[in-house]
Formats: C-alpha cells, structure tokens, sequence
C-alpha cells in the first residue's frame, strides 16, 4: 500500500523523466521536505570534463544545482507555476571525485509573489566536504 | 599537463571543428576560431528542461567552456596551467529558445594566478544575449 509520501515521489520521478535533459545527463530525485529538494546526478563517462583526470564537468554540476534549485522553489512556495532561473552562483570548492555521485540539496529560504531565493550544496555524501556551494534567484513568469 | 591537451589542438588544429571533450561533446559543442572564438551549441530536444525552453544548466556548460576555451588560448604556448573555475555566476535575460546557441568570451583580467573572464550566449542575436556568466579562473601550474 503506497502512501501519500510515497505517491508524492512517484509522481516528482515520472514527472523528472518527462525533462530530456534531465534524462540525458541522468539527473535523479532523492528527496523533498517543506522548503528543500534533493538531486543526484552519477557518474558517467559522458559527463567527464577531460578524459585524463575523469573529472565530472562543472557544467553538469550546474545543471543539477539547477534544477535541484528549481524544484526547491515549487516545493517551498507551494506553487507549482512557471518558473526561471534569474541567476545562480557556484563555488567551486573542491573537484568532484571521479566514479562518485554527486548530489545537491538546495533549499528555497524564501520566497514572494515574484522571486524566490535558494541555496545549495552539492557533495559526495558528506556535506561537510562539499564540491560546491550554490546561491541563487528564481522568477515565477506568469506574474 | 595532460589536460591541455584540447587547448593545444584548439589552438593549433584546423579552424572549425568539435570538441573531443567528454562534455562538451554531450552538448553537441562546436568552435570556429577565427576571427575570435565562438563556440556553437546546436540545438537538440535533449537540451530541453521544459517544453520549448532550454534547459539552464546547458547554456551554463556552453558558456563555461567558451570562457575556458578563450582563457586557454590566450596563454603563451607551452603555458599550460590546470584551468579550475573557482566561481561561476550565470544571469539569465531571456528564455533559451530550441534553437541554436552561441557563445563567445571576452577575459576581463589576465593575471598570473587568477583570471576573470565575461561571456555571453545569444541566440538570434547577439546584441541580445539570452544568458551572460562572469567567472574566476584558477591558473594552476602546480
């Protein structure tokens, strides 16, 4: 018997495997509460910076706090509206670890009729040792 | 350094082509070096984050790697430093349509250390950048 948590998620991972990029780079949902979201992105060859390091490419990293971002907005909000990126900041801490995956967590601490403002993290499993830190604005566009 | 490799056939390969990077090759990513690098970024519908909108973090990689590529071949040949973003911050001014995407980048401080670089991506035109990105770049030589 699934319950509405359970649901809830069923619906955030079909909903996610409608996004092709998302698909492409193989971004997954982990976990959602009151004003934050969870993503993950593993490894793979395809994502790498250069071959000879087997780095994860920052703009992978992006793309996943972006979107961890985005979702943390609605989440937060309780808006499930259109919505864009106005800008978001990395902070490049420390390069990701060939083979792990990355996941970020990003909290939206507040939000008003038009922006939303969020925060994240992006690590291997330890916050503490992060890979990035991320500050950004989102708009709802159809305000 | 290993590398720098790519910047060395960017700089002295032929003058259009694409990237053999992992990444940049996901995103399709092409150059044309002359007379200043531009770096194309075709349109595909697995570049898509909501109906009929590019996804951000696609024109975040492009114009991460124009800065990159433009920072790379600005050093002297032989100057091959590790390039390690340090921060990156993207303003987003209008919506990434399916189409193509180009970028270019222009390095505001060249410094022994560190970098500072500005880019741009535009779409129909490039008086109308749909995203711009700002960044520090670690010159690392070990």
């Amino acid at each position: 018997m699934t319950g509405p948590e359970e649901k809830q998620r069923c619906f955030v991972e079909r909903f996610m495997a409608h996004v092709p990029h998302l698909k492409r780079l193989g971004i997954g949902f982990r976990a959602f509460g009151d004003d934050w979201a969870e993503m993950e992105l593993p490894y793979a060859e395809h994502l790498v910076a250069y071959p000879e390091s087997g780095v994860m490419a920052s703009g992978a990293i992006f793309s996943l706090m972006d979107s961890c971002a985005g979702m943390s907005v609605l989440i937060a909000a309780k808006r499930f509206e259109p919505h864009a990126t106005l800008d978001l900041r990395m902070d490049y801490l420390r390069p990701a670890t060939p083979g792990a995956t990355v996941i970020a967590r990003a909290r939206c601490y507040k939000a008003s009729k038009r922006v939303a403002f969020v925060r994240g993290v992006a690590h291997e499993g330890d916050p503490d040792r992060a890979v990035a830190h991320a500050t950004g604005t989102f708009m709802f566009t159809a305000v | 350094m290993p590398d720098a490799r790519w910047i060395d056939a960017l700089r002295n390969g032929p003058g259009e082509g694409s990237f053999t990077l992992p990444y940049a090759a996901t995103l399709r990513l092409t150059y044309v070096r002359e007379p200043s690098l531009v770096i194309t970024m075709p349109f595909n519908d697995d570049l898509i984050g909501s109906p009929g909108r590019l996804h951000g973090g696609t024109v975040a990689g492009l114009l991460e790697i124009a800065a990159l590529a433009t920072l790379g071949l600005a050093l002297e040949p032989g100057d091959t430093p590790r390039l390690k973003p340090v921060s990156v911050t993207v303003d987003y001014m209008r919506e990434g349509k399916p189409v193509a995407t180009f970028a270019a980048a222009t390095i505001t401080r060249l410094g022994r250390r560190v970098a500072n670089l500005r880019a741009e991506a535009w779409q129909d035109d490039p008086a109308r950048p749909i995203a711009a990105a700002h960044s520090n770049i670690l010159l690392d030589r070990g």
